[in-house]
């Protein structure tokens, strides 16, 4: 095992892994946003949620079974989409599967083209429709960035078997500044970045105060230099869907001045007013030094994602002339829907 | 009692340095016993304290200093790099919403800790399952609690990423 080479050096020989890596490093402020799932076994429709996302973004997200709600997995999504020419981002937990398969997926993802990987832990099992299932959590999201690292930049697997060809991944993780002990998410941050992330992509923003202070955390810390920021962002649909999300989603904090501003708004423009408040969002992270981008998740809204990115001024995207085709295959006739 | 001692961590790591220094002092005894032998007497004794004052889970490889005297395996996810990103803004934890979390309590605890409250920014490296209901304190003697997957590259050893 060749221990010599050093994470810098790794940097200045390595050409870019990813576009997504390639936009961040030019200096552009980066677009990624979260592809619906779907309950399907139909390839198409990875490709109809993938084509309005192509060419307003940078990076297409793959979820791993987020909320612990089963979806098609997200190797097999992105393994469908670099076939497309898309850039997928592989979102990988660790609540489903232990050291052994995340490993072996690692390197079925990178053979399939995929150049991202965000290591998270995942929600709980009991966040989801099935909370009778067995929670893995074998390893944790530093745990896995580092081992993907390791993969990467030493080509042995854990257990220190060499692999023929290292994955060539470029590493995110995911960072949650809203929720506590928010003194230690700035240190929390320095862990994930000690382990090997280059980007990471937080939870909501809609706490722009809170925002503002950890970044401040992060630039004193110096990491902003280290990694990539994201900030998540979204459009709420309307009041309910709000309290919903702030109540039953882990993770997601909305203050209450931001659901009363959506109160104020009848509700045939509640719509409008959560598209017209995130995009405020996406101007105000942007003014902020040490963030590098956004990340968008429109769950259930995919539609307004392209009106977002438009209207907050991010178009076009550098990477638009290389948007691929769609691919049009279909896996079987679906039957007809029944006579009522 | 239970209680009396989880509110006072700086207590709670003098005494784990105390039995530290006394194991370590024994440690020749005990190993001329026999590691299997002393293990059989003293996992009674030790599971019964550590499931009493920290909800002991019997992972084998105790790091109870190193985070906030807060045990890690109680989290429902296991965490050893806590804590995630779901704790609700009471501080409490997303999957037991009337348990606080217990990475809120690691932090809080760790920084009234003047011996090993720093230890909380170490990364903790993967669990070895095998260890699972073993001593811990015998594990820590014969030194396998330390060990770690052949290709776990310490951290400090490859460095931090550069941005270009």
């Amino acid at each position: 095992m060749n221990t010599s080479i050093s994470f810098a050096d790794h940097h200045d020989k390595a050409p870019m892994r990813s576009r997504l890596e390639r936009v961040l490093r030019s200096g552009r402020f980066a677009v990624t946003a979260e592809l619906n799932p779907p309950d399907s076994a139909d390839p198409q429709e990875v490709y109809d949620a993938a084509l309005v996302l192509s060419s307003i973004c940078d990076g297409i997200n793959a979820v791993d079974a987020s909320g612990a709600n089963c979806h098609m997995s997200s190797v097999a999504i992105c393994a469908l989409l670099t076939r497309a020419g898309y850039e997928p981002v592989y979102q990988v937990s660790c609540r489903d599967r232990n050291r052994i398969a995340i490993q072996g997926d690692l390197l079925g993802a990178a053979a399939m083209g995929v150049r991202n990987v965000l290591c998270i832990t995942g929600d709980d099992v009991t966040a989801g429709d099935q909370p009778e299932a067995k929670r893995v959590f074998d390893l944790d999201s530093i745990q896995l960035l580092h081992t993907a690292r390791i993969m990467r930049d030493y080509g042995v697997y854990l257990s220190g078997r060499k692999l023929t060809v290292p994955p060539p991944l470029f590493l995110g993780a995911a960072e949650n500044p809203f929720a506590p002990p928010f003194d230690w998410r700035p240190q929390r941050l320095a862990k994930k970045v000690a382990a090997g992330a280059e980007f990471i992509q937080t939870q909501y923003c809609f706490d722009i105060p809170r925002f503002r202070t950890f970044v401040q955390r992060v630039r004193d810390l110096g990491l902003h230099q280290k990694c990539f920021i994201l900030a998540g962002v979204g459009p709420l649909r309307s009041v309910g869907a709000a309290e919903f999300m702030r109540t039953k989603v882990p993770g997601v904090y909305i203050p209450d001045a931001m659901i009363e501003r959506l109160k104020g708004a009848p509700k045939n423009k509640q719509r409008a007013e959560g598209k017209k408040i995130c995009i405020e969002i996406i101007q105000q992270v942007r003014e902020i030094a040490g963030v590098a981008g956004i990340h968008i998740m429109a769950y259930r809204q995919e539609e307004l994602v392209a009106e977002i990115v438009e209207e907050a001024g991010l178009l076009p995207r550098p990477f638009r002339a290389e948007a691929p085709h769609p691919v049009r295959e279909r896996l079987w006739h679906r039957p007809e829907e029944p006579a009522r | 009692m239970t209680a009396f001692l989880r509110s006072r961590p700086a207590l709670l790591e003098k005494t784990y340095q105390l039995a530290e220094r006394a194991a370590w002092a024994l440690n020749p005894l005990i190993a001329r016993i026999g590691y299997a032998r002393v293990e059989r007497l003293i996992k009674p004794a030790e599971d019964f304290a550590k499931e009493r004052i920290f909800g002991c889970h019997h992972c084998g490889q105790c790091i109870l200093h190193s985070t906030g005297m807060s045990c890690p395996m109680e989290c429902p996810k296991n965490l050893r790099n806590g804590p995630c990103g779901g704790v609700r803004p009471n501080g409490h934890c997303e999957v037991k919403p009337e348990t606080r979390c217990v990475w809120v309590v690691a932090y809080e605890n760790s920084q009234q800790m003047p011996i090993y409250g720093h230890e909380l920014i170490e990364i903790q490296p993967p669990v070895n399952r095998r260890l699972e209901d073993t001593s811990a304190w015998i594990n820590m003697l014969t030194g396998v609690d330390k060990r770690v997957p052949a290709g776990w590259i310490p951290i400090e050893e490859v460095g931090v990423a550069h941005r270009a």
